[in-house]
């Protein structure tokens, strides 16, 4: 009978010095308000410092709860599936490849009010309840490895049609548009720049030797001459603000991206039809474009703010260009062709 | 009143389980895949059979059985040397390098597929090869994932076989290669074919390796749904791959369990003293040093990356894990991320043991009808199905059938432990039953007729003999859930994510400091793992098989 009070002795032990349960929400009970708390349902990549978060909860006076996991696509599905009776107030992080299934599905409900200027500009195109308000945007722009062309001796390339030039053949590297947010939005730019001939644009990228991984990670970090695994390819789909994280330490950087290549995806907030805490939703969706939020989104989630006149972070100013004139696709038009457009598009990468 | 009180206890033992299994894995997945089949309310199979019939999902599906069924027999072939090396012979660091051997099972695939590549691509050193997104480089990445479960699961039956048919074979002139063959062989048989099960289970529903690995030109059954649900919302189509998976799944477990069922269970055992390394063991031993360096060469890789910040050499990125990140990637340092990570394990893990437990204990007794044989049959396949579907239809699932009272679970705290339990469940049940199916009944008989009740009987017959299983099993489930990271995304809170979560998130930013700590948390990962096997392989009782 040793042998079995040992066991026991270990099991108890060890559910009772490192459980989950019982540790879970003390602390948020304690700190409850009188006001209540607002859900927020988002996405894994959402980061907000913790002052941020007090500074919401202190101006309205309701206790904040994030919850958040999967992502963008994922989110949006969750909601859409449980828009009978929501998991939370607030949904922040539909984007605008997603956000017209969103609408149609009657997930969000309208709130019109005063944004600081600029965040109008975001705007969804046929939102017109304004069921939806713009947090952040992020380019997705092609980037090239300066350094690697310098040491080369060849001129780093500038445009779509340079990457099908056998100059630059076996270089560029690019997440599947199937499996990854920035490979659909790369998929977008070909379509709005290529119109119906995309499909002959990606056979010759294709065969100019483009590499298609799962995701953005695989591709940067694993085969970009710049990313952490040291891979052999000088070319890689990222962001526009990936320039400011290659920064060299000698005033420059060694990476940028090219302008004429960029697709601008948008990342929204929405009060969410049947939320349990309307009031609350609404100010935690007003807040999401206030100063705080605003100024601490690039270090926290490296996207852009939409408010005007926010500070940016110092390598953010000195590196991080954004395009002028980005590449376009009607939201309406992506939620009615997703399908059809990476049902073919599969079938010219996979030959 | 004896004849009713076999069954009885046979429902009393299944009764939790089943009621768990029902409310965390059935209830979700009928609702989704019910969503299917009535996409608008409405009944519309159509949807459905439409699927069943594009020539894509033909491919897809001939894809994931061969790259399954290619990888399992491979793991099986490298897994039995090194599993007979590392439990029957005894040499220094043998509990290290055992402990060392299940890294590779809780490592995030985002991050060995990052390691993997370093070697196999375009700049790595066997770049040469060509292997790069290739289906030979996910069929080793799979091997590279599940070797480990077929060496711990064969290597516990093996350490517990009785020794003394092969010692008379041995004796009675028979060479050591008919020996494996007439005897070992065939008394191994149950547990490999279990492992072989399990094994080609998790192969068969790997998301990250086809993914990572094989970039992007080759789906299996799984990426396929996953794609179908998250992305593109199409539910009858994943409704559809969910039924066939399902169907594969059973259809499975079915000859499964026919080819495991054990020849004479009615062995006395006197387990063998692991013994010194002879010179007939050298195929052996040099094969499992084979499997060591295939597993240690991308380990290492990561090492070295995690060492070295810019071009030197440096311990900065471990430093750092106590931050959050460059920028303030992170809600909380990594080293908090560790703490949940090790917490929600140790739930995982005893919610999974009680649970196997009963569950191997109620489909292992030995059945008087044959109704009752197959209850107990249908039980014990019942109970691996959770690693026959997508994480990504549990995870849905989830949301929408535990949404209304009693069952408002959606935001509980217990449902990653709980749904990491699931997943190690079979593993569990599998590591147990082979053993508990070798004891012979008569003992039990025996301990009655001298006066025991029940459970003193399973106390002095079944648990000194499940002790090891037992504790394989508990490094089993502790592995799975710290490494578990498809059904903890869907599920993780925010304010606690788990480790995998953590890394996941690092890898996926730009900035070498993001990297070199996500590559610096993996090793930490991977440290703590290793360590903690090390740990468990320690508690062991002197008494042991003294019967």
């Amino acid at each position: 009978m040793k042998s079995i009070s040992a066991v026991l002795l270990t099991c108890a032990f060890a559910t009772a010095s490192c459980s989950l349960i019982g540790t879970g929400d003390d602390q948020e009970q304690a700190t409850a308000q009188a006001g209540g708390e607002v859900v927020l349902v988002t996405h894994e990549s959402f980061v907000l410092p913790d002052e941020v978060q007090a500074a919401f909860e202190e101006q309205s006076g309701y206790d904040l709860v994030v919850r958040a996991s999967g992502d963008a696509g994922t989110l949006t599905n969750k909601l859409v599936l449980t828009r009978a009776d929501p998991t939370g107030d607030v949904a922040f992080g539909v984007d605008n490849t997603f956000a017209s299934r969103a609408l149609e599905e009657g997930v969000f409900e309208g709130h019109d009010f005063e944004a600081p200027a600029g965040v109008s500009a975001f705007d969804l195109p046929g939102d017109d309840e304004h069921a939806l308000t713009p947090v952040d945007n992020a380019n997705v722009c092609v980037n090239v490895d300066d350094t690697w062309f310098e040491a080369e001796g060849i001129a780093a390339p500038q445009t779509l049609d340079d990457l099908t030039d056998p100059t630059y053949e076996d270089l560029f590297v690019l997440p599947s548009a199937a499996t990854s947010s920035p490979g659909l939005a790369f998929l977008l730019t070909t379509i709005a720049a290529k119109g119906d001939a995309w499909p002959d644009y990606w056979a010759d990228l294709m065969d100019n030797g483009a590499l298609l991984t799962s995701g953005w990670s695989e591709a940067y970090q694993g085969d970009f001459t710049q990313g952490g695994g040291k891979g052999a390819r000088p070319i890689v789909l990222s962001y526009d603000s990936s320039p400011a994280f290659t920064v060299d330490g000698k005033g420059g950087t060694s990476t940028s991206a090219l302008l004429d290549t960029c697709f601008t995806q948008v990342e929204y907030a929405g009060v969410l039809a049947g939320a349990a805490n309307p009031e609350g939703a609404r100010a935690l969706v007003e807040f999401m474009t206030g100063p705080e939020v605003q100024a601490a989104l690039p270090d926290s989630m490296y996207v852009f703010p939409v408010a005007d006149d926010t500070p940016l972070p110092e390598d953010w100013a000195s590196f991080a260009e954004q395009p002028t004139d980005p590449w376009e696709v009607d939201p309406a038009e992506v939620a009615a062709n997703r399908d059809a457009w990476l049902t073919e598009w599969r079938d010219v990468t996979t030959g | 009143m004896n004849t009713w009180r076999r069954p009885l206890t046979l429902v009393g033992l299944a009764l939790v389980p089943v009621v768990v299994l029902g409310v965390f894995f059935v209830l979700p997945v009928t609702g989704m895949v019910a969503r299917g089949f009535w996409p608008d309310g409405d009944f519309a199979p159509g949807g459905v059979i439409d699927v069943l019939s594009r020539p894509r999902t033909g491919r897809v599906v001939w894809f994931t059985v061969w790259s399954a069924g290619l990888a399992t027999l491979l793991a099986v072939a490298v897994g039995l040397p090194a599993a007979y090396v590392l439990h029957r012979l005894d040499f220094p660091l043998r509990r290290a390098i055992r402990a060392a051997l299940l890294v590779p099972f809780v490592l995030p695939t985002v991050v060995v597929g990052v390691a993997f590549r370093q070697l196999l691509g375009e700049a790595g050193p066997l770049g040469f090869l060509g292997l790069d997104g290739t289906p030979v480089a996910i069929v080793a990445g799979l091997v590279f994932f599940n070797a480990a479960v077929v060496i711990r699961a064969v290597g516990a039956s093996w350490e517990s076989l009785d020794a003394r048919p092969a010692e008379a074979a041995a004796a009675l002139g028979a060479s050591p290669r008919q020996v494996f063959l007439t005897v070992t062989l065939p008394s191994l048989r149950p547990a490999i074919i279990s492992a072989a099960s399990v094994v080609f289970l998790f192969c068969a529903t790997s998301f990250g390796v086809v993914l990572t690995l094989g970039g992007t030109r080759y789906s299996s059954i799984e990426t396929e749904i996953y794609l179908l649900t998250t992305d593109l919302l199409d539910l009858p189509g994943a409704a559809a791959l969910s039924i066939v998976q399902l169907t594969a799944v059973v259809a499975l477990l079915a000859i499964a369990g026919r080819l495991r069922a054990s020849a004479d269970p009615s062995v006395v055992r006197v387990p063998a003293r692991p013994r010194r390394p002879r010179r007939s063991d050298l195929g052996q031993v040099v094969a499992t040093g084979l499997l060591l360096a295939f597993v240690a060469a991308p380990l290492l890789t990561l090492l070295v990356g995690s060492l070295q910040v810019g071009d030197s050499w440096s311990l900065g990125n471990y430093r750092a894990l106590t931050t959050t990140g460059s920028q303030q990637a992170l809600l909380v340092p990594v080293t908090d991320a560790l703490v949940t990570s090790l917490r929600t394990a140790v739930d995982a893990t005893w919610i999974s043991l009680s649970l196997g437990l009963l569950v191997a204990l109620a489909v292992s007794r030995r059945s008087r009808s044959r109704a009752e044989r197959r209850i107990r049959a249908v039980l014990d396949g019942f109970f691996m199905l959770p690693l026959g579907v997508s994480a990504a239809t549990l995870g849905f699932g989830f949301l929408i059938t535990l949404d209304s009272p009693p069952l408002d679970l959606r935001d509980s705290p217990l449902l990653v432990p709980l749904a990491q339990a699931l997943v190690a469940l079979p593993l569990v049940v599998r590591t147990l039953v082979p053993v508990l199916d070798g004891i012979d009944d008569r003992q039990r008989q025996a301990a009655a007729s001298l006066g025991a009740g029940p459970l003193r009987a399973v106390m002095t017959v079944d648990l000194p003999l499940l002790w090891k299983p037992l504790v394989a099993a508990s490094g089993f489930a502790f592995a799975a859930s710290l490494g578990e990271f498809g059904a903890t995304a869907f599920l993780a809170r925010d304010d606690h994510p788990t480790l995998p979560v953590v890394i996941f998130r690092l890898i996926g930013h730009p900035g070498a400091m993001n990297y070199g700590m996500a590559l610096a948390a993996s090793v930490v990962l991977a440290v703590t793992t290793a360590a903690v096997m090390a740990a468990v392989e320690r508690l062991r009782v002197p008494s042991l098989g003294a019967i």
